[in-house]
C-alpha cells in the first residue's frame, strides 16, 4: 500500500475574535464614588478602529477576565476610546485598580448602535438613569456636532443620590446650552440639593419635545425602561419610535456563548439596543 | 465492500496520519474514543434505551453496528468540553500575546449516525456561518473526515424521523457505510460523498453492489424510519412554545427537574460556553480557556445583583424552548436531531417528547404581563 498524499485541509489562521487588542490607559477620571472614566488608545497605532453610538467592547483584564462596557466617548474621536464603568465585582475591581500607562484588551466594536439615522429630522429624548447615561453620551456629542440635522435634543436624566451624578461638569456645560435640554433628577435628596426628587420617569410628562415626531433612546436599569417607554407612550410618542438598550451575561459578544440569549434575541449581536416593539413583549416576561 | 474490508478502511484513514474515534466499549456503555482495529468497535452489543434506562448486552451477532446511538456524541471532538483558546505573558504595565494555537488533531469521525450529522452542521451554521466564526472550532471542523453509518437500529427514545434528520445519512460525510447482515451474508455498502472520500475510496478492494445488496439496504432504511422508538410533532413549535410561556406545565416540570445539566451536556447541539481567565502563581502569564456551560445553572444568567432566570422553572423553559422554538428563529432550523440522549440520561426520567405533547395537548396561549406596580 502506498501512502497517501496530504489532504487539502485548509486550516490557515485568520483573525481571532476571542483575542483581545491591546489598548493603553492615557487617562483616569474619578466620576463618582463607585464609578470611573478612562481613555484608552491603541497600543498598535495603526489600529483601526471605528464605533457608533450605543456600541460595547468587552474589556480585558490581564488574567481576570472580561466585561462588556459601553463605549461612552465621542465616535469622532475614534481610535480613541472613552469607558465609564461601576464597580460592581471581579472585573470591574480589578480595572478600577489600574491607572495611566497600564494596558488592557479591547474586543470589538460589538452590537448594534443607538438610531441616530433613524432620529434625523426628529427630536431627540435621551432618558437615562445611574450608569445608564454612559452608553448614551456618544449619540449627545454625535447630535451636537451634527446639531441642524435633529430637532430638538432633550435629556432626561436621573440618579439614586446628587453624589452620583456622573459627568457634573459636562452636565453644566450642556444645561447652559440654548440648543438643548437638561433635566436631573435623583431619588433621594442630601442636604444642598435644590433640584427635582423623583425618579426619572416623572420628568416626562413635563419635557418640551413634540411627541408626534419625537425619538426616544432609554437605558437604565430594566424596570426603569419599562416605566419610561410606558410614559413615552401615554405623551404620544409611537411604539416604534422607542429603542432601549439591554443588558445580560455575556461571555463571548458574538453570539457563540449563548449567555445572552432573550428568547429569540441574541442581545450581544441583535441588541445590545432594540426597537423597543420589537422587546416589549420579552421585557414584559418575568425571568426570560 | 465485503465485511473483512472494514479493519483495512480504518488501516487507511490511519495511514493517513489520522486518529479515527468512534463508538467503543467503556462504563458499561458505548462512548466514542479511539480506534486502532476494528476489534475496538463493539461488536456484537445491542443497547436498550429508555427514559432514564441504558442498558448493553452482547448477543454474540457478528453485526458491527447493532446498536443505536452511542451514549456520547461526537460533539467533544470538535468542540472539547475544555481548550485553552489563548495565553498572553505580563510585559512591564501591559502584556504580548503568546500566539498560543492548541495542536489540532486530524481525526476521522467514524460511525456517525445522521442524527449526529445534523447536529454538525448545525454547530457549522453557528460557529461557522454567521457574522463571526469561531477560529478553534473551524480549526477542528476542518481537519475531520467523517465516515457515516446508516442507522439500522433506532433506540427505544430516538425520534429522528419526526425532526427529519436520519435514520439516513444525506449530506455532511466523506463517506458513508451501510450494514448489509443477512443469512450468513455479511457485507457493506459504502459511498463517498467528497472528494476526499472518493480519494480513499480508491485504496479500498471493492466489489460492484449487487441488486439484492440495493434493495435489502433500501428495506432496512425503510424499516428503521419506521421503527423509531418515539414520534414527535413538530408542526408549529415556535409559536406553540413562545405563546405558552406561562404554561401550568412548566411548574409541573420543574418539580421534577434537578437542574443537574446532564441533558445540555450530552446533547449534541448544546453550545453555551464561558470563558476563564486565569494567571499563573507569579502572575507573570495568563490563559484564556474555554468550557462548556449549561442553562441549567444559576451563573448562565447571572448579571450584577443578581441572576436573570432563577427559578428552575425559568431555567427548564429556556432549554425547551430554545430547542425546539426559539431556535428556528436564530437559526432556520430545530435545535434538535431527534437523538434522545437527553432522554436517556435524564436521571429524573423527563422526556422532551412528552413534555412538548402536554403542552401542545393544553395550549393555554397566555403571555405574562408584568405589574408595573
Ligand atoms: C452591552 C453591555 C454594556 C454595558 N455597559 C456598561 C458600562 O458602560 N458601564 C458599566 O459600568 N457597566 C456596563 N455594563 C455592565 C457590566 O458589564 C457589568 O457590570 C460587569 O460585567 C460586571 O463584571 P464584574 O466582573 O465586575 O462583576 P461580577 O459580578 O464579579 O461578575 C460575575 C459574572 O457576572 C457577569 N456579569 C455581572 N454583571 C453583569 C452585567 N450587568 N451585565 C453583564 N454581565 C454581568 C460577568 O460577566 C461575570 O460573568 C454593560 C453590560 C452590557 C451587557
Ligand atoms: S434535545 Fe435531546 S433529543 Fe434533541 S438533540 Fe439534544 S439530546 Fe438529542
Ligand atoms: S431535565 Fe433532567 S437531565 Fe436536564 S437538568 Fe433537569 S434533571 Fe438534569
Amino acid at each position: 500500500m502506498h501512502q497517501l498524499t496530504e489532504p487539502a485541509v485548509d486550516v490557515a489562521p485568520s483573525p481571532d475574535v476571542m483575542l483581545p487588542h491591546r489598548f493603553r490607559i492615557d487617562k483616569y477620571r474619578k466620576d463618582t464614588a463607585d464609578t470611573f472614566t478612562v481613555d484608552l488608545v491603541p497600543v498598535n497605532p495603526d489600529q483601526p478602529f471605528m464605533y457608533q453610538p450605543g456600541q460595547f467592547n468587552m474589556i480585558y483584564i490581564f488574567g481576570v477576565g472580561e466585561a462588556p462596557i459601553s463605549i461612552s466617548g465621542d465616535p469622532a474621536t475614534a481610535p480613541k476610546l472613552v469607558h465609564t464603568t461601576r464597580v460592581v465585582g471581579t472585573v470591574t475591581t480589578a480595572m478600577r485598580g489600574l491607572g495611566v500607562g497600564h494596558e488592557l484588551g479591547i474586543r470589538g466594536p460589538f452590537g448594534r448602535p443607538w438610531p441616530t439615522d433613524h432620529a434625523r429630522g426628529h427630536d431627540v429624548v435621551l432618558v437615562a438613569g445611574g450608569i445608564g447615561l454612559a452608553p448614551l453620551r456618544p449619540v449627545l456629542y454625535h447630535v451636537l456636532a451634527n446639531r441642524s440635522d435633529y430637532g430638538k435634543l432633550v435629556l432626561l436624566y436621573g440618579t439614586r443620590t446628587p453624589a452620583d451624578i456622573l459627568y457634573q461638569r459636562e452636565l453644566q456645560q450642556w444645561r447652559s446650552r440654548l440648543d438643548m435640554e437638561v433635566f436631573v433628577t435623583v431619588d433621594r435628596a442630601t442636604p444642598g440639593w435644590r433640584g427635582n426628587v423623583d425618579v426619572v420617569t416623572t420628568l416626562i410628562p413635563k419635557a418640551p419635545f413634540d411627541p408626534l415626531n419625537t425619538v426616544a433612546m432609554i437605558c437604565g436599569p430594566e424596570i426603569m425602561m419599562r416605566f419610561a417607554a410606558i410614559g413615552l407612550l401615554k405623551r404620544g410618542v409611537p411604539a416604534n419610535h422607542l429603542y432601549v438598550s439591554l443588558e445580560r451575561n455575556m461571555k463571548c459578544a458574538v453570539g457563540f456563548c449563548g449567555h445572552c440569549q432573550l428568547s429569540r434575541e441574541f442581545v450581544c449581536r441583535d441588541g445590545p439596543v432594540f426597537p423597543y416593539d420589537r422587546v416589549r413583549d420579552l421585557m414584559m416576561t418575568r425571568e426570560l | 465492500m465485503e465485511r473483512a474490508e472494514l479493519g483495512h478502511l480504518i488501516d487507511v484513514l490511519q495511514r493517513e496520519g489520522r486518529e479515527v474515534v468512534g463508538p467503543i466499549f467503556r462504563n458499561q456503555a458505548i462512548d466514542i474514543g479511539p480506534i486502532t482495529t476494528e476489534a475496538d468497535l463493539p461488536i456484537g452489543c445491542v443497547d436498550e434505551q429508555e427514559r432514564a434506562t441504558y442498558r448493553l448486552t452482547r448477543n454474540g451477532s457478528a453485526r458491527v453496528f447493532g446498536f443505536s446511538e452511542p451514549a456520547a456524541s461526537f460533539k467533544p471532538y470538535i468542540f472539547p468540553q475544555r481548550q485553552r483558546i489563548a495565553a498572553f505573558r505580563r510585559e512591564g504595565r501591559g502584556f504580548v500575546d503568546e500566539h498560543h494555537e492548541e495542536p489540532i488533531p486530524r481525526l476521522a469521525l467514524f460511525g456517525v449516525r445522521a442524527c449526529d450529522l445534523a447536529a454538525i452542521a448545525i454547530l457549522d451554521r453557528i460557529l461557522l456561518e454567521g457574522p463571526y466564526v469561531d477560529e478553534s472550532y473551524r480549526r477542528r471542523r476542518e481537519s475531520c473526515f467523517i465516515v457515516a453509518v446508516n442507522c439500522a437500529q433506532p433506540g427505544g427514545t430516538c425520534f429522528c424521523a419526526s425532526t427529519q434528520t436520519g435514520p439516513n445519512c444525506t449530506f455532511g460525510y466523506d463517506l458513508v457505510l451501510t450494514e448489509l447482515h443477512a443469512k450468513g451474508n455479511h457485507r457493506f455498502l459504502i459511498e463517498a460523498g467528497s472528494p476526499d472520500g472518493l480519494e480513499i475510496l480508491e485504496h479500498l478492494e471493492l466489489s460492484e453492489p449487487t441488486d439484492d445488496d440495493i434493495d435489502f439496504a433500501r428495506r432496512q432504511r425503510e424499516h428503521a424510519a419506521d421503527s423509531m422508538g418515539r414520534e414527535m410533532n413538530v408542526h408549529g413549535l415556535t409559536e406553540l412554545l413562545n405563546d405558552n410561556t406561562q404554561h401550568s406545565r412548566w411548574d409541573d416540570v420543574a418539580s421534577r427537574c434537578f437542574n443537574c445539566t446532564n441533558c445540555t451536556l450530552v446533547c449534541p447541539t448544546c453550545f453555551c460556553a464561558t470563558i476563564e481567565d486565569t494567571t499563573s502563581f507569579d502572575g507573570k502569564q495568563a490563559e484564556r480557556w474555554k468550557r462548556w456551560d449549561s442553562c441549567f445553572t444559576l451563573d448562565h444568567s447571572y448579571v450584577h445583583g443578581g441572576a436573570v432566570r432563577v427559578s428552575s422553572r425559568a431555567r427548564y423553559r429556556q432549554w425547551l424552548t430554545h430547542k425546539f422554538g426559539t431556535w428556528k428563529e436564530q437559526f432556520g432550523m430545530l435545535g434538535c436531531v431527534g437523538c434522545g440522549r437527553c432522554i436517556t440520561w435524564c436521571p429524573a426520567g423527563i422526556d422532551v417528547v412528552e413534555e412538548i405533547e402536554a403542552i401542545r395537548g393544553s395550549d393555554e396561549k397566555v403571555r405574562e404581563e408584568v405589574d408595573h406596580g
